[in-house]
């Protein structure tokens, strides 16, 4: 039987608490990270994605509180990202008790960043997200949580991103999150043809054939979904049971 | 008294494994250490390790953790887990590293372009996820784990033992590879077992009670 596809929960965190929002606007409070991260695991989530979008500078050593906490209690892999900027703030994070550190602006502003991080620690723990966006007729890098527009087209930087050390990719589509009508595939697709590592799919799940879709269409190996989960309209085990009746090899 | 010791040489993050050691062994003393004299006065002792083989090895002897890791391999309950597992082999395809060639056999890397699913579809390398492991061989590290039961990977080389008789569990990615190798007090996982939920804490669990016979 082959390797099974994952769902991966995924848990905004600011000030100590997880939140969601629509297009990255408008937080909604969804609970404590320590308590929904335990019952994701539970429902059988396959990883877990933190991602702290904490604004103030004081409130930003919780995350490493959160985590260290949640990786004492919770033994699948835990993925960290937001406001990592040095290579010090990744040793902190996998100090802390993450398995894996995701870059997202800081790998623009700083490509030797992801090279730094990763001959230090490893591909395996270097995760590089991709926000993107459709520009005219392609897909294009945005950062600061989809506010500025980079200039640079999201498969080329995929790429790069690899040749740098990225073990895995974590795409974006800022059209979609938070509208609910399912995930990118083209840029997926066009993402995961174009580099070897796995691909994670994000941004606009809505229901479970979404997820479907981010594997059959969208090439992904793996999908991460965050409101759907929050709020109790399907359990992660849920999903995992639709997929399989898709014919998508799963952990159950 | 130590009761179970977890090499550190600077190569990882060890937090995950010896926080899943003391979820599964809390009346126990888990210490993550890089010294020799420590890894020699403990019970047990778990060889983790990530990142490139090359580095591992140079790091491993920068900390002079070479005959620490070897004698505690020869002579007490001994578990390597990823590049732990690796570096027990003779050589690696990987920057082509010598390992410390406690076990015969080489490290290999899945060769990417030529690997492709049922639906034809490309293979990613790392091959990263929770895959099936079959065992091959019944062992006291299995007891209470089902047959098939997933573990979480992630690794681009795997190991080619030269005798096959060591092999204790294999996976398909797609073709069947090496995912346990065992020999006397010596067990050694290419999957994360502290990362594997139910299944990797079990096996952690059995680890720690382990008497080192096969």
């Amino acid at each position: 039987m082959p390797l099974a596809k994952r769902i991966i929960p995924c848990l905004d965190v600011t000030d100590g608490r997880v939140v969601k929002g629509v297009n990255f606007l408008e937080l909604r409070d969804a609970g404590d990270p320590v308590e929904i991260a335990r019952r994701y695991d539970e429902q059988g989530a396959d990883e877990l994605t933190f991602l702290d979008i904490t604004a103030s500078s004081d409130n930003r050593g919780l995350i490493l509180n959160i985590i260290e906490r949640v990786a004492s209690q919770v033994f699948i892999p835990l993925t960290v990202g937001g406001g990592v900027r040095e290579v010090d703030d990744v040793r902190r994070l996998l100090n802390a008790g993450a398995d894996k550190v995701s870059i997202n602006t800081s790998a623009v502003l700083n490509p030797q960043l992801v090279a730094d991080a990763s001959g230090r620690f490893g591909s395996q723990c270097i995760v590089v997200a991709i926000d993107a966006k459709q520009v005219d007729d392609h897909w294009e890098v945005f950062t600061h949580g989809g506010r500025k527009a980079t200039g640079l087209d999201a498969v080329e930087w995929a790429k790069k991103m690899v040749a740098l050390g990225a073990g895995e990719l974590l795409v974006t589509s800022m059209d979609r999150d938070g509208t609910k009508i399912g995930f990118n595939l083209p840029l997926n697709r066009a993402i995961s043809d174009a580099v070897d590592v796995p691909i994670i799919a994000s941004g606009g799940v809505g229901n479970l054939m979404h997820l479907v879709e981010g594997v059959q269409e969208g090439g992904a190996d793996a999908v991460l979904a965050a409101s759907i989960f929050h709020y109790g309209e399907f359990t992660v085990r849920e999903a995992k049971e639709y997929m399989q009746q898709h014919g998508i090899e799963v952990r159950l | 008294m130590i009761d179970i010791a977890v090499v550190d040489y600077g190569m990882g993050n060890l937090r995950s494994v010896s926080k899943a050691l003391e979820h599964v062994a809390p009346d126990k003393h888990v210490l993550v250490t890089s010294d020799p004299q420590e890894i020699a006065a403990a019970g047990r002792v778990v060889f983790p390790g990530q990142g490139a083989m090359p580095d591992c090895v140079r790091e491993l002897d920068a900390r002079g953790l070479r005959d620490a890791v070897k004698s505690a391999a020869a002579n007490k309950p001994f578990l390597g887990i990823c590049i732990g597992l690796q570096l027990l082999f003779e050589h690696s395809e990987e920057g082509n590293a010598a390992g410390l060639g406690i076990l015969d056999g080489n490290v290999k890397r899945f060769a990417a372009q030529d690997m492709h699913d049922s639906g034809g579809r490309k293979l990613k390398v790392p091959h990263m996820g929770w895959n099936q492991v079959y065992q091959t061989k019944a062992h006291p590290l299995w007891r209470g784990i089902e047959d098939g039961a997933r573990f979480y990977y992630v690794h681009s080389y795997y190991v080619a033992p030269q005798d096959g008789t060591l092999i204790s569990a294999v996976s398909e990615y797609p073709e069947r590879f090496t995912s346990c190798v065992a020999r006397d007090n010596i067990f050694a996982v290419q999957f994360h077992p502290e990362k594997s939920q139910h299944a990797g804490l079990q096996l952690l669990s059995n680890f720690v009670q382990w008497d080192g016979r096969p």
